[in-house]
């Protein structure tokens, strides 16, 4: 049987990824130039506790699962998952009080473990940065954060690995429908893919990539959340997710540590009124929001100095409130794994399992044969920045390129940049969301030309052909007179 | 696998303030070793190809890699150890012991003295904090600069400048010189935050606008930049309605400040939290004895001449602890008054000579730089914050210093 998921982000991805455990042929298909560029590039990138979402919902039902997986995954694909914990602070008022033990029952009803509310000297310990005005918290042990395009990225690669076939920059435009199955799907380029299954992991592009096929699927709209990166300095001021409490428009503005040693804060929640679903466009008003919402949880951190970048991010959001995954009940090769807001990212392990069981297995009563028991894959590359002197050294001895550093912010080598470029990197923003060049404090002020150059040398392409991310990208653009 | 080497004056960085250092240590008979992390030393200089280096250092007007190469080619005389594409992992302040990476080999190296000299970076766009799209023609000067004067390619054909630093004005001439459309140079504050030297040669030579107490609000484009939208701004930089303009650009080149690179070279040394660079006394010893520091990771100067100049003191007073000579350590506090920005250095040692440079807050007509516990007082005309006021004050004068000096200028 032939698998096709149109989408490569994280939940296209680890759907791959447990599907390339069984006997069939997949395909992914991605219309960005790489992978894990959507939704999965913008947003807070935590692994959440499971406590708040509505308990009876699908949400709820597979975030603490997902969070659960999420330790095998970080095992099996060298992913980054760091545990920090999470704080929801609350004042000493009734009201407060009384949404902080809401919280607490709605986690208990959802069966997570490991919450517990907390008073001021816990609070003081853990975060001596927070505001003085916090006195008791919801603490969840388990709330961690990882680096959502890296499991994109390695899940896809695994299930390469073991067989997927991966096309990138080419996006399914519709398709062709015989006797209520999906026979094939076309593509922007023409190409013409013939497939048993479909399954539509597209992100925002859920209901329209449905609606090609005469599928109904609940309608979208776009909710924007804005953010402000930090330098690695404001790391000294926050140890754990600091959340402020929920309300009717989520969870808040928020502070975040990130793996690699920064801070975000955000994001803020702004229903968009058109489908405008590649409009991560920033505003004054969205920078300022993030950035006094941080310095109220946590004051001066969002010092102007430190601020590193702003970006945005869009949910993709309905009525309902939470994820479609359904297969349609008009074509019966199609399924439809869509409204994957958040906590989408946490989710995702589970998602692809309940794809599997649920509406594959289950109710479609499809045979994919047995799983495959999951090997522990060692394909983490290996890191200048997270190494010490010795293993450095050793590397640096056969190949002189791990001792060449090329983004001096964040310590990446050009061996690094290269094995990028191997494992499918295309563009700077491929170079930088695999290894974290141009990610740091001087923004690629210092490396990009030499990125460009490596790109240029290793593709065999002219400077002028280097782009940043999507066509029409270009960085250079012309030579100088003679 | 890692070697251990040993060297007396050990200097991180190898633009001009650390050749320099490198150059007079060495001259001063003590063992040099200069870590660079490009492929070569020469640091901005190699990217500057116009004139107007070296009037007061060398006596001479000089392009930029002139410059280098002289001073290449003293330290090759007076053989300084270069190890270039070395990037320094960490630093023992105290113990004057760093671990380095490089093509070549994995190493630390012991020293006696240490001089920094690692210069500054271009604050990104990102740090200003303009809403809008994330298109790709967007560019610090310096990356540009390196683009079209190294590699020979352009970035664009239509460009508008933001930042009027010096960089920004040379890269607007640049840029004309080469083929693009520059539409014009656009500057927040009321005056030029280059040389005035550069706003003439660069921009009115060129017919380049100058737009002053102008900002860009937005940037727009999906993919590549298209277009971007300016302001007037009142004196609070807040934008002024109705006076909004779209420039239909491809290249956005950003010049807009330098920040002296401080990170990561130890957790200890005491940072200037005006110029946002080492505090350092006359003799440029940082907070930690035996570490000094020089250039632009100090403040950001105008010239490379008083970078030059202070990374030669550096190198000697380094060279000097190397071979214990008598040095004091004292450290009386040198504090900003009235109109004072940028100033160096942050404290006297009065057995050096002191060497004031300092930058106005504001363009002034006339002044007075004072320094009343010195019965010192330095009239000028027509001061503006982007050239440096500097002076030399002969350390006789400094001997019965005690208290903290006061330096401030008054209208
Ligand atoms: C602001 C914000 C904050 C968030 N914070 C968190 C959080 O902290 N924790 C958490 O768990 N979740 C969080 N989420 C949710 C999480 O990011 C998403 O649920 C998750 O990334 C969705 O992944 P996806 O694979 O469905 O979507 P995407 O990453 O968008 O992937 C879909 C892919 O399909 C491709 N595609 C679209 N149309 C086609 C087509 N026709 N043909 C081929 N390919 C196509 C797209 O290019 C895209 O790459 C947040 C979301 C946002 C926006
Ligand atoms: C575009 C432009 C135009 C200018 N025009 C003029 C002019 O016309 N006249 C004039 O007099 N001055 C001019 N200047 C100013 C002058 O050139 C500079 O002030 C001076 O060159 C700075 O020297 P520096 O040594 O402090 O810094 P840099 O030149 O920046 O040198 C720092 C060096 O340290 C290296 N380094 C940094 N960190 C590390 C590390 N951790 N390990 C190892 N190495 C490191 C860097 O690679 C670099 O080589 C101009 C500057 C610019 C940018």
């Amino acid at each position: 049987m032939k698998i096709t998921i149109i989408g490569g982000g994280i939940v296209g991805a680890l759907l791959a990824y447990e599907l390339s455990r069984y006997a069939v042929d997949l395909v992914v298909i991605e219309k960005k130039h790489d992978f894990g560029l959507g939704v999965t590039k913008a947003n807070s990138a935590i692994v959440h506790g499971g406590y708040d979402d509505p308990p009876g919902s699908l949400r709820a039902e597979l975030c603490y699962k997902g969070n659960q997986l999420y330790e095998k995954l970080a095992e099996s694909l060298g992913i980054p998952l760091k545990r920090i914990g999470s704080f929801v602070v609350a004042r000493d008022t009734p009201e407060e009080m009384e949404k902080l033990s809401e919280l607490l029952k709605r986690g208990e009803k959802n069966g997570v473990d490991g919450i517990e509310i907390v008073e001021k000297p816990f609070l003081e310990k853990h975060e001596p940065h927070l505001s003085k005005e916090y006195k008791y918290a919801l603490h969840c042990t388990h709330t961690g954060i990882t680096e959502p395009w890296t499991v994109a990225l390695a899940a896809l690669e695994a299930a390469e690995k073991a067989g997927a076939e991966l096309l990138r920059g080419d996006g399914v435009i519709g398709g062709e429908v015989s006797k209520g199955n999906v026979r094939s799907l076309e593509l922007e380029s023409g190409r013409i893919i013939e497939t048993d299954l479909v399954i539509n992991a597209a992100g925002l592009y859920y209901h329209e990539v449905a609606n090609s096929f005469g599928v109904s699927t609940p309608q979208v709209y776009l909710r924007k959340g804005q953010y402000v990166l930090l330098d690695h300095k404001a790391s000294t001021m926050v140890n754990s997710v600091i959340f402020p409490l929920p309300s009717e428009k989520g969870k808040g503005k928020l502070v975040v540590p990130t793996v690699d040693g920064g801070v975000v804060l955000g994001p803020t929640s702004e229903n968009m009124p058109d489908f405008t679903p590649e409009d991560v466009s920033t505003t004054l008003e969205g920078i300022k929001e993030v950035i006094e919402a941080g310095n109220e949880l946590i004051p001066n951190i969002a010092r102007p100095n430190w601020i590193v970048k702003s970006f945005a991010g869009l949910r993709p959001e309905t009525q309902e409130k939470d994820f479609f995954i359904e297969n349609s009940n008009t074509l019966k090769n199609f399924v439809t794994v869509g409204a994957i807001r958040s906590p989408g990212l946490t989710a995702a392990p589970a998602i692809a399992r309940y794809v599997i069981e649920e509406i594959l297995e289950q109710r479609m009563s499809l045979d994919l044969g047995r799983q495959k028991a999951d090997q522990v894959r060692t394909l983490k590359s290996f890191r200048v920045n997270e190494s010490d002197l010795k293993e450095i050294a050793a590397r640096v001895k056969d190949d002189e390129k791990y001792g060449r550093i090329i983004c001096q912010c964040n310590q990446v080598s050009e061996a690094e940049i290269i094995e990028a470029i191997r494992k499918g990197a295309r563009s700077i923003d491929g170079i930088k969301f695999r290894t974290r060049a141009g990610f740091g404090r001087c923004q690629g002020g210092f490396c990009t030309w030499k990125i460009a150059k490596i790109l240029s040398r290793e593709l065999n392409i002219p400077l002028s052909e280097v782009r940043v991310n999507e066509e029409g990208t270009v960085l250079f653009d012309g030579k100088v007179r003679v | 696998m890692i070697q251990q080497l040993k060297t007396g004056v050990l200097v991180i960085g190898g633009g001009a303030a650390g050749m320099a250092a490198a150059l007079s240590a060495s001259r001063a008979g003590v063992e040099v070793t200069l870590l660079e992390r490009e492929e070569k030393t020469g640091g901005v200089l190699n990217q500057c190809i116009h004139h107007g280096f070296g009037l007061q250092f060398y006596r001479q007007e000089l392009t930029g890699p002139e410059f280098a190469y002289r001073l290449q080619n003293e330290m090759a005389q007076h053989s300084v150890k270069i190890i270039s594409e070395s990037y320094v992992r960490h630093i023992d302040t105290k113990n004057k012991y760093v671990e380095v990476i490089s093509p070549e080999g994995v190493f630390t190296i012991q020293a006696k003295a240490i001089v920094l000299a690692t210069g500054a970076r271009e604050r990104p766009f990102g740090a200003l904090q303009i809403p809008g799209d994330r298109p790709a023609g967007i560019y610090v000067a310096g990356l540009a600069q390196r683009m079209v004067n190294l590699e020979n390619t352009l970035p664009g054909k239509r460009a508008l400048i933001l930042g009027s630093g010096d960089i920004g004005l040379i890269m607007a001439r640049r840029l004309t010189l080469e083929g693009m459309e520059v539409l014009g140079v656009v500057e927040r504050l009321p005056y030029a935050g280059g040389l005035t030297r550069n706003v003439v040669q660069c921009l009115e030579d060129y017919d380049i606008p100058l737009y002053l107490s102008h900002t860009v609000v937005e940037v727009r484009g999906r993919r590549r930049l298209e277009r971007v939208l300016v302001s007037e701004v009142d004196d609070n930089f807040k934008p002024i309605n109705g006076t909004q303009k779209w420039f239909d650009i491809d290249t956005l080149v950003l010049s807009a400040g330098l920040i002296p690179q401080v990170e990561d070279l130890g957790e200890n040394l005491e940072i200037d939290a005006i110029n946002k660079g080492f505090a350092v006394s006359n003799t440029c010893e940082t907070s930690v004895t035996g570490i000094f520091a020089a250039g632009n990771n100090v403040a950001v100067f105008d010239l490379v001449d008083y970078v030059a100049a202070e990374g030669w003191i550096a190198g000697q007073n380094a060279a000097q602890t190397v071979q214990d000579k008598k040095r004091t350590s004292k450290r009386i506090p040198l504090i900003r008054g009235k109109n004072v920005g940028i100033l160096v250095p942050s404290y006297i040692t009065p057995e050096e000579h002191l060497r004031v440079y300092l930058r106005l807050r504001k363009p002034m007509d006339k002044g007075t730089v004072v320094l009343k516990e010195l019965n010192i007082e330095k009239p000028f005309q027509y001061g503006v914050p982007s050239e440096m006021i500097n002076f030399v004050v002969n350390r006789d004068k400094l001997q019965e210093l005690k208290k903290p000096v006061r330096i401030e200028v008054v209208e």
